[in-house]
């Protein structure tokens, strides 16, 4: 992966660099307090897919998004449901099964929604959310609506025939929607060159469809967010999909059963000495934009949310058993027992 | 009333739709410049331009999905697939992502969007292109399973499936298309979730759904001519099952043949026998037998296949049996 190079010019202003930062903070501080209640508390269950690492690829694309765009993901998906703006109550909630989950406690850690803030899911199919994505922009299309939809898939999805059907679809009707593809280098435990004949992932996805494909350094969150805006403005000017490939790094498992013992404990450090949220730490405070004083109080802030969160989720009522049979149709739904 | 074929009646309910409501738009293989694989959408294109009778490439999967996300953000897509062995691909989305999607949300998502195709064994085609899918979809909660027998039932079960807020899994068969019947003039909607009964009798209930409608009511005539009197339902509506309708046919017949396309095994008749013992096998003279096709591959060869569709013999057979004659 490259070194990580910030922007010399910024491209944004102060407050919105704050929050940024503020938002990595937040995924970064979630995901570790959500891992200790599943391994210490034995309070989630099911998969869990950690994203800490990732944070700038989703923080500097939803950054440029205007407030009626879509976005949606795969089953690491607590990152961008937070910055897409659903409460950490919320999120925590749901991960804790509870009612007052996003999903009524009946999606978890996989299926995290937020309909109303333009969070359109949290899907857990490797690739079968990208013809979704390609469904979202082309309902903006046919309705004449300017919007945008992002839409998040891993290095292991490409490798789906789905992916290339809606790839090819959506290129030919020139649909609104970007494709952000977080190379993480493992597909699970297969590493990219064990899975992909050609590495460079826009010759795969960008070039056989005839649409621009971009390669960004997805650990620079306003690398990732010029990269974003330009194509979120090539789709919303009609022009149609744009591929991003970011390059990142998870720094924990695939998911929280494994110790991921395909890769070196080296290779982990080289990629944690240069953790993105330290790195645009350390360049907002060259801008002069923060002190020491101020990352701390927004750490401060940041736990307090997340224990809240915590607290929030563990007071919050377990779903009644009769609400199995809730929210399986529009119609009243009749069990076929 | 009109007389209309299978296929025209189809068109009708499409179009009526479409004029009613922009939000609903039609897609899928051949179905715009080609007028329809089966001619079903024949003139849509014309009628209503490229941007709401859209044309995909080969790719089940892709367009089930993109129609998918059509539905969760508004649209009322209608996929049409060529025919529903095609959908086999394309069964991750429907499965996982349409009938899912309102539930693993916590209710946020309507999904109005229906699946409809031909079907079923049409002659010679062979394994991979005579499935009859209706067994497969209709366990899965949160899909509404539908099959019309006459054009006046796909006119209003069409339209009704369009209408509805969940994911339609809407069978036809492809030898059902050219045929005729009367279709009410005017506005015509069959309800979801609502069998018919075809041929009322006291003797035996006759249980079957889309193209052995023909042979069970021409079975019945033969019974009559016995002096067998048989009641004949028409399903219609595979998921929701109309249960009200089924036990009050048994408590009055005592006997029940269910005929079936079906795979024996796990096909449809085996859940719904399962479901009419446990509501009223105290009301059964004798166990529920069922004619379906044979537990083998759809053969190419005419005769093989033939042996293999429930036929007015094999019905009689089955009624000889629980009538104890």
């Amino acid at each position: 992966m490259a070194s990580v190079q910030m922007e010399v010019e910024p491209i944004v202003d102060r407050t919105k660099a704050l929050d940024w930062l503020r938002q990595m903070m937040l995924i970064r501080r979630f995901e570790e307090r959500a891992e200790m209640l599943y391994q210490k508390g034995n309070k989630i269950g099911g998969f869990f897919h950690q994203y800490s690492g990732q944070e700038p690829v989703a923080v500097g694309s939803i950054g440029v998004l205007r407030e009626n765009d879509w976005v949606v993901t795969a089953y690491r998906d607590h990152g961008h449901a937070l910055i897409m703006g659903m409460p950490a109550r919320v999120g925590m909630a749901e991960l804790l099964g509870k009612a007052t989950g996003c999903s009524k406690g009946k999606g978890g850690s996989m299926h995290f929604f937020d309909v109303k803030r333009g969070m359109l899911g949290g899907h857990a199919i490797v690739g079968s959310h990208i013809p979704l994505a390609a469904g979202f922009a082309f309902a903006a299309k046919y309705r004449g609506e300017d919007r945008v939809t992002l839409c998040y898939l891993g290095d292991g999805a490409i490798n789906q025939g789905g992916v290339h059907e809606a790839l090819n679809m959506a290129a030919l009707w020139k649909l609104p929607v970007v494709y952000i593809i977080e190379n993480n280098l493992y597909a699970m435990g297969t590493q990219l060159v064990r899975s992909s004949a050609v590495e460079d992932l826009t010759v795969r996805c960008a070039v056989p469809y005839g649409i621009p494909g971009h390669q960004v350094n997805g650990n620079d969150v306003e690398a990732m967010a010029k990269t974003t805006l330009e194509a979120v403005e090539h789709a919303r000017a009609g022009e149609g999909p744009s591929v991003i490939e970011a390059g990142t790094y998870r720094y924990k498992g695939h998911s929280i059963s494994d110790p991921a013992t395909y890769r070196s404990r080296g290779e982990l450090d080289e990629h944690m000495k240069k953790d993105p949220i330290i790195q645009y730490e350390n360049v907002l405070r060259d801008r002069g934009w923060l002190d020491d004083d101020a990352i701390e109080a927004m750490l401060d802030e940041v736990k307090a949310e997340i224990e809240d969160a915590i607290e929030f989720a563990e007071d919050s009522e377990q779903p009644s058993l009769e609400s199995l049979y809730e929210d399986v149709t529009a119609a009243p739904f009749i069990p076929q027992e | 009333m009109a007389v209309l074929s299978f296929r025209e009646a189809l068109n009708q309910a499409m179009t009526e739709e479409m004029e009613r409501d922009d939000r609903v738009f039609l897609m899928g293989e051949e179905v715009a410049e080609y007028d329809g694989a089966y001619k079903v959408s024949q003139g849509m294109l014309k009628r209503f331009g490229p941007r709401r009778v859209v044309d995909t490439p080969i790719s089940e999967e892709g367009f089930a999905g993109i129609g998918i996300g059509a539905a969760m953000v508004g649209l009322r897509p209608i996929v049409e697939f060529m025919t529903f062995s095609f959908s086999l691909v394309a069964f991750d989305q429907i499965v996982n992502n349409s009938a899912n999607m309102r539930y693993m949300s916590g209710g946020q998502f309507d999904m109005p969007i229906v699946f409809r195709g031909s079907s079923g064994m049409a002659g010679q085609l062979g394994a991979t292109h005579s499935h009859r899918p209706e067994a497969w979809y209709a366990q899965v909660p949160g899909l509404t399973v539908l099959t019309a027998a006459t054009p006046a039932d796909a006119k209003g079960l069409l339209k009704s499936a369009i209408r509805s807020d969940d994911p339609v899994v809407f069978l036809e068969h492809e030898v059902l298309y050219p045929q005729k019947g009367e279709v009410p003039d005017g506005e015509h909607l069959v309800p979801i979730g609502k069998a018919d009964v075809k041929r009322p009798g006291e003797d035996v209930t006759l249980i079957t759904y889309s193209r052995p409608l023909k042979e069970t009511l021409a079975a019945a005539e033969e019974l009559a001519a016995q002096g067998i009197d048989a009641e004949v339902i028409d399903l219609r509506s595979i998921r929701p099952l109309d249960m009200e309708t089924l036990t009050r046919s048994v408590v009055k017949t005592h006997r029940a043949v269910i005929v079936e396309e079906n795979w024996p095994y796990c096909g449809l008749g085996a859940g719904v026998a399962d479901r009419i013992y446990r509501a009223v096998f105290d009301e059964l003279d004798a166990p529920i037998l069922r004619v379906a096709s044979s537990d083998a591959p759809i053969p190419y060869n005419k005769r093989m296949e033939s042996s293999m569709l429930p036929s007015v013999p094999r019905i009689l057979a089955a009624v000889d049996q629980v009538t104890y004659r």
